[in-house]
């Protein structure tokens, strides 16, 4: 049988060290068996990594920040799709997820597929809805409170016990050990992500995260827990192992089952001393470490590229435990001529 | 006013300073600027040119000029001491 | 050989981490014209700055809000809210196209009765209705929304000496799920005031409950708590029908529908997130219709969007006063458009585009208005084409709440006009003069000579 080309566009290619999940997509896309690929890179700034990277990237054009606006989005890609005639979009950045949920349809009659979640999806797993996902969908999260003025933290005593974590409504959290320590967080954080703050209960314990696939329909497609080996200051995976465990799995195929969940994404999970499961973010895309799940035997992004395709998707019903990921930065050589090319031109 | 030596502007309006490694890009009217500058031209000829070329008064000319010399000093493009003209 | 256009020169450092003009340049486009009149004539004709308001987009924007409701609902009624935009002419057009008018002082209230509504289409809301207000109102069969206990007292005599039976509803305030919750409006539903409120009403004998009342909020980004809303105003008519065998007449849900502008300090622009009216009458229709209301007795439902209906129909033309560069080198821009007439930039990112063309080169700017005052700031950081001094620029989506909270300071308020759905325009506000300030004031005697 004769195997296609597809063109693929994808965005996230800052490899840096808090970084997108744009490289490893494409390092998975391009291991695929079941296609061949040429991957269009969609930058937002010049020096992201990704767009040097020729042996991966094709060829990579700037596009506008989510802020602009889906109208100049749409008009990019539009652009874009008559040099390119691209077949599919990976989209792979939480801001950027919402234009392209909206433009979905439009792109399609363009000839572009996507696999993404829907708006109601998107929405429901944000971190202000979390404990109504989780008590509609009988998923333990950890409770939480949207608190909108510093009145409401006096009650707050009474329904959480120290210490507490405060949380922005997109980024940044802390954790408060008494009433003094959440107002600081309260007023540091909502001045720079405005409000609501949310409140959430601390679980002590281990932290796993889990990368899957869901068609749409309830069915999992692909699940692999991992547990974090080496951390950065950001946060951050640096390394980390695929293990067994089939409590994780368990409420990965819950999650997906209840919430019909169409396309890729990245469980945070928390394990009590006791062992209970607390779920405490769903991100809905792939993550960075998504190439440790094509190298346990499950290619995730291209089993994506196939449902997007319309095309059937056998589930993966294993994957290795015990293989490790560790990330490495890499210094390339670039010709100044390239920087200036993307800057000024956007395209390369 | 002199430009600092080895600054090179491309055609399609990049500046590269080869002392701080920084690029800049600049419009139409400014290269235009930058070439009259590198032939030695005082400011008198450069507005003289501007007005040629574009639609324009003199005054506007003359302060646009004076603000884009010093956004070039700002940035550490020309030489120092060199301001007899400018 | 024609000159070409002129653009101030600019040199900009690339930077590795800086959006490029692909990021940024096309949110811009230029706008010459505003419904088949262009910009420079307009302020060529009427001065600078100057209001624009479009009657074709208030007619075009009020049907799209209506077939939004009406093909969900079968009883629709939208209110005009004065506070939003009471140039008369404005108010006209809402009325010529069929909405009563809701009014919140006895200032506004006159004002309707001037334009020639009838008293039965006005609904009164507010915290403040003075007893001449509420004899008018009475007089006039208006809808009296209550909002406190003692209001309700000074109606309950009023009724007794006017010897008529006002017609009243209560604001009621409750929680939808979005906070800070607008409990200093009305009466709250949780703790059971509104109910307590209702059977006051119903034991006076002395007036006709024929409504109620919420008003949720304001530039609502959640359809949801509308829904929720409207079930709780259905269950408290519900309620009152089986214990006083008595029907509301309507269910009014406020306004609160925000417009397309851009909150500051929002991440994604007002156009891409703001719900629709789409959204909002499938939310308050799906919980009207499955409330248990008997198919023959759904309530009216009456809405008294503002925003929505006419931020979007008006511009603010304006002209560059003068191009600056700030002590760190950032471009700052002076436009003769003040804060004291484009109150709403203290909320929104306003959009603002140049009315003639320019060229992909832009700079991050700051645009000033002409006030002697440090707060007088319409956008902190926008990238913005370079604009030249005279240049005329198209400030977008004003129409709500600038035309009743701007003010005259420093300087005078600038005309207004109005362009019909023929293209043809027509002032409707003339611009403030010195007499116009002076006859108000009066100077003592003694004070009068000054050397």
């Amino acid at each position: 049988m004769k195997i296609r080309t597809l063109n693929i566009g994808v965005t996230g290619l800052n490899a840096i060290d808090s970084p997108g999940p744009g490289v490893s997509v494409i390092r998975a896309l391009r291991e695929a068996e079941s296609f061949k690929v040429r991957i269009i890179g969609f930058s937002y700034e010049s020096l992201e990594p990704g767009i040097y990277m020729h042996d991966l990237v094709d060829r990579t054009y700037q596009i506008p920040y989510p802020s602009g606006g889906t109208d100049i989005l749409l008009k990019r890609l539009k652009y874009i799709q008559e040099k390119e005639q691209l077949d599919i979009i990976i989209p792979n950045f939480d801001a950027e997820l919402y234009s392209f949920i909206k433009l979905e349809e439009k792109l399609k009659e363009m000839g572009i597929h996507m696999f993404l979640p829907t708006l109601t999806q998107y929405e429901e797993r944000t971190k202000v809805n979390l404990n109504t996902f989780g008590k509609k969908y009988g998923i333990d999260v950890p409770k939480s409170k949207a608190i909108h003025d510093l009145n409401s933290i006096h009650s707050l005593e009474s329904e959480f016990s120290f210490p507490m974590i405060i949380k922005g409504k997109f980024y940044d959290a802390s954790i408060a050990y008494n009433v003094e320590q959440i107002k600081s967080h309260f007023n540091k954080i909502s001045a720079k992500w405005g409000l609501p703050i949310i409140v959430q209960e601390f679980i002590h314990g281990t932290e796993f995260n889990v990368t899957g696939l869901g068609d749409g329909k309830g069915k999992t497609i692909a699940a692999v827990p991992m547990r974090k080996q080496y951390i950065t200051d950001k946060g951050k995976a640096w390394g980390g192992i695929s293990i067994a465990d089939e409590k994780m799995l368990e409420m990965t195929r819950k999650f997906l089952k209840s919430t019909k969940w169409r396309g890729g994404f990245e469980l945070e999970l928390m394990k009590d001393k006791e062992g209970k499961l607390y779920l405490l973010e769903i991100n809905p895309r792939l993550p960075a470490w998504i190439y440790l799940a094509v190298g346990v035997g499950q290619n995730i992004p291209e089993a994506l590229v196939n449902l997007a395709l319309g095309l059937k998707v056998k589930p993966f019903s294993a994957y290795t435990v015990g293989k490790m990921f560790i990330r490495y930065s890499w210094d390339m050589i670039v010709d100044r001529e390239e920087f200036e090319q993307i800057s000024i031109y956007g395209e390369l | 006013m002199k430009l600092r030596k080895n600054i090179a502007v491309s055609e399609a309006g990049l500046l590269f300073n080869p002392v701080t490694g920084e690029s800049y890009t600049i419009n139409p009217i400014g290269i235009d600027i930058l070439n009259m500058i590198q032939a030695g031209k005082t400011r008198e000829n450069i507005c003289d040119a501007i007005l040629e070329k574009y639609l324009c008064d003199r005054t506007t000319v003359e302060n646009d000029y004076q603000d884009f010399i010093g956004l070039l000093s700002h940035n550490h493009l020309t030489e120092r001491h060199e301001d007899k003209d400018a | 050989m024609s000159k070409l256009r002129y653009e101030r020169p600019v040199i900009k450092k690339l930077e590795g981490g800086m959006p490029n003009k692909f990021g940024l340049r096309s949110e811009i486009q230029p706008m010459p014209t505003i419904d088949g009149n262009s910009v420079a004539n307009l302020i060529q004709d009427y001065g600078s700055p100057l209001f624009v308001i479009s009657e074709k987009t208030i007619r075009s924007t009020l049907k799209k809000a209506k077939k939004a409701f009406e093909t969900q609902y079968p009883r629709v009624q939208f209110a005009w809210s004065y506070k939003t935009n009471y140039l008369n002419a404005v108010c006209n057009i809402f009325h010529q196209e069929g909405s009563w008018a809701e009014v919140v002082s006895g200032f506004e209230y006159d004002k309707a009765i001037a334009l020639g509504v009838s008293g039965k289409k006005i609904i009164f809301n507010g915290p403040e209705k003075s007893v001449e207000d509420l004899t008018k109102a009475i007089q006039n069969d208006s809808l009296i929304h209550i909002d406190h206990l003692d209001e309700f007292y000074t109606i309950v005599e009023l009724a007794g000496t006017l010897k008529k039976r006002p017609r009243v509803a209560i604001r009621v305030n409750m929680d939808t799920g979005v906070y800070p919750i607008w409990d200093r409006f009305g009466f709250n539903y949780e703790n059971g005031q509104a109910w307590d409120a209702i059977n006051k009403i119903m034991h006076s004998g002395k007036m006709e409950l024929i409504g109620l009342h919420c008003h949720i909020g304001t530039f609502m980004l959640s359809p949801s708590a509308y829904g929720i809303a409207a079930s709780k105003l259905a269950e408290l008519t519900l309620a009152l029908e089986q214990k006083f065998n008595h029907e509301i007449k309507y269910i009014d849900l406020g306004g609160g529908f925000p417009s397309r502008n851009t909150l500051k300090g929002s991440y994604l622009p007002g156009i891409d997130t703001n719900p629709t009216f789409d959204d909002f009458a499938e939310a308050i229709s799906t919980a009207l219709l499955n409330s248990n209301f008997r198919k023959d007795k759904l309530p009216l439902l009456i809405l008294e969007t503002g925003r929505a209906l006419i931020d979007e129909a008006a511009y603010l033309l304006g002209s560059v006063i003068a191009n600056k560069r700030s002590s760190t080198g950032r471009r700052n821009t002076i436009l003769d458009v003040g804060v004291n007439i484009l109150f709403t930039s203290f909320w929104y990112d306003h959009k603002i585009t140049p009315a003639q063309s320019f060229s992909q080169y832009t700079e991050e700017t700051c645009v000033y208005g002409p006030l002697c005052m440090n707060i007088d700031v319409i956008r902190e950081n926008t990238e913005l084409p370079l604009l030249n001094r005279g240049d005329h620029v198209v400030i977008h989506n004003v129409g709500a709440y600038n035309l009743t909270q701007w003010m005259q300071f420093i300087s005078l308020r600038p005309n207004v006009i109005l362009i019909d759905t023929n293209e043809k325009p027509h002032l409707i506000r003339e611009r403030e003069t010195l007499d116009n300030m002076n006859n108000m004031e009066k100077i003592p005697d003694y004070l009068v000579k000054i050397n």
